[in-house]
């Protein structure tokens, strides 16, 4: 049987590719280390020396704003140097192919790279080429995986849940394109979350999405029934080929979520989105910046847990 | 061998500190046995300030040959620590390293008056230059042998030798 590629022949982890195939204590783990870098995160200095001298390499074949800065903020909260490329105007657009990149940038002597690519599976290949005491972290490969993403998402409803187990989460809107959408539900099912639910229209999810252990809803006001976690998604105009969708205004009518649709789910609901947030498509902005709405939380819980991920793989 | 009573050790250690406690005195106990001895001094010494507690995961300096320790606890300082003088609680006294670790955490927090260590023994083997001002006992430990603070069901404290795992 072929090793799972994050993994050390030890068992440990040494890179984060992907949320599938992680076993629950792993997850548990980033989890609580995240828990005690949220401690880092609230005082005076707001930095720990374990990564001194450490090279991170923020690697973005693809633009992101959040991400990449989350993972710039963690990495000097750990004491790294930290290299950002914007690769989509660098050697790229030159005709340099992405292991060559990889290679010079280790001839630079790099510990982490934090990759972000438009195609499925780049952050697997660089993985299988580097050294092995650099790593990569994946900051989400084409519709593939958001591994942090996910993380922080477990992380934040943990942190108002208090437990995985009873809950009823639900996930809105496009998850044929989203990458976080199955990071999370891969995360949720793996740590015993009882009912996963997906609710969107049919051109927006994957075929045989229930595979994956899911309920599947067209009708969003069902869909949220009793639910205690909201997450809704983005609708990727960037990625969307071909007319999916009659229009936004229509997507919103029927999945935007809107308080008269929120009072369907549990009275202490929280509601998630993993930004950026398109207010008056997916999410009116009464619900985003109401009392459920704990979407800024996610934000900052994502730098401690990209502070674990990191401090977690180099240290392996 | 014998070992001395931790409960006894604890009351000693609290009897000696007492004449000390001032206004501006504080407490922190490293996790996890310096979190336990720490809890019962600073109930014995009827502390005004809250109690820390301190995990120092992050500032280790075995970081890079041993990785991340697994679940390292949230360390917890509920009160500013500059100006203070600060009582730093751990059970075992042995190589510095733990103590040189708090140490610069605590620097990360602010600039305490001063720091005293607090420990229930003292089991030698210094690796940096550290020493206890206040020490319950010093223990001969065998060569291979780990000397550690366990807590039973009821709370009690006890001292207890175990063989060292391979670190």
């Amino acid at each position: 049987m072929q090793r799972n590629p994050q993994l050390n022949a030890s068992g440990e982890l040494q890179h984060l590719l992907s949320i599938e195939g992680l076993p629950r204590e792993i997850l548990l783990q980033i989890l609580d280390t995240a828990e005690s870098f949220v401690g880092v995160t609230e005082r005076e200095v707001k930095k720990v020396p374990l990564l001194r001298g450490k090279s991170v390499f923020n690697l973005f074949f693809e633009p992101s704003t959040r991400t990449r800065t989350t993972f710039e903020i963690a990495a000097k909260r750990l004491s790294a140097d930290v290299i950002n490329l914007n690769i989509a105007v660098s050697s790229a657009t030159k005709g340099e192919s992405l292991l060559d990149t990889v290679a010079n940038l280790s001839a630079m002597q790099a510990d982490i790279f934090v990759v972000r690519h438009a195609s499925s599976g780049a952050p697997f290949l660089i993985a299988r080429q580097v050294k092995p005491h650099e790593h990569v972290v994946n900051a989400g490969d084409g519709r593939h995986a958001h591994p942090t993403q996910g993380l922080l998402d477990l992380f934040t409803i943990r942190h108002y849940k208090k437990s995985f187990t009873g809950l009823t989460v639900a996930i809105v809107g496009d998850i044929l394109h989203s990458r976080v959408a199955r990071s999370l539900i891969h995360g949720l099912t793996t740590l015993g979350v009882p009912e996963v639910r997906v609710i969107g229209p049919q051109t927006l999810l994957p075929a045989g999405v229930e595979a994956l252990g899911v309920r599947v809803f067209h009708d969003m006001r069902e869909g949220l029934r009793g639910a205690d976690v909201i997450v809704m998604l983005r609708l990727q105009n960037e990625r969307m080929r071909g007319a999916l969708l009659p229009s936004a205004q229509e997507f919103f009518k029927h999945y935007g979520l809107t308080e008269d649709k929120l009072s369907a789910a549990h009275p202490d609901a929280i509601v998630m989105h993993p930004g950026p947030m398109n207010r008056g498509v997916e999410i009116d902005s009464t619900v985003a910046d109401g009392p459920h709405s704990v979407i800024l939380p996610q934000v900052t819980f994502g730098i401690a847990v990209r502070m674990a991920v990191m401090s977690i793989v180099a240290g392996n | 061998m014998k070992l001395p009573e931790a409960e006894q050790l604890c009351e000693q250690l609290a009897r000696e500190l007492k004449p000390i406690i001032g206004p501006r005195s504080a407490m922190i106990g490293i996790h996890t046995g310096g979190a336990w001895l720490a809890e019962r001094l600073h109930a014995l010494l009827g502390l005004s300030e809250p109690l820390g507690l301190m995990d120092i995961a992050f500032y280790r300096d075995d970081y890079h040959e041993q990785g991340l320790h697994h679940d390292p606890k949230r360390t917890r300082i509920p009160f500013d620590v500059s100006g203070r003088q600060l009582l730093l609680v751990d059970d075992v006294l042995y190589t510095g390293r733990t103590v040189r670790a708090a140490m610069n955490e605590l620097f990360d927090y602010g600039r305490p008056e001063s720091i005293s260590l607090v420990v229930l023994a003292d089991r030698g083997g210094r690796q940096l230059p550290i020493c206890a001002q206040h020490c319950g006992a010093r223990i001969e430990v065998p060569p291979g042998m780990r000397l550690r603070l366990t807590r039973g069901a009821d709370g009690k404290l006890a001292l207890a030798l175990e063989a060292a795992r391979a670190a």
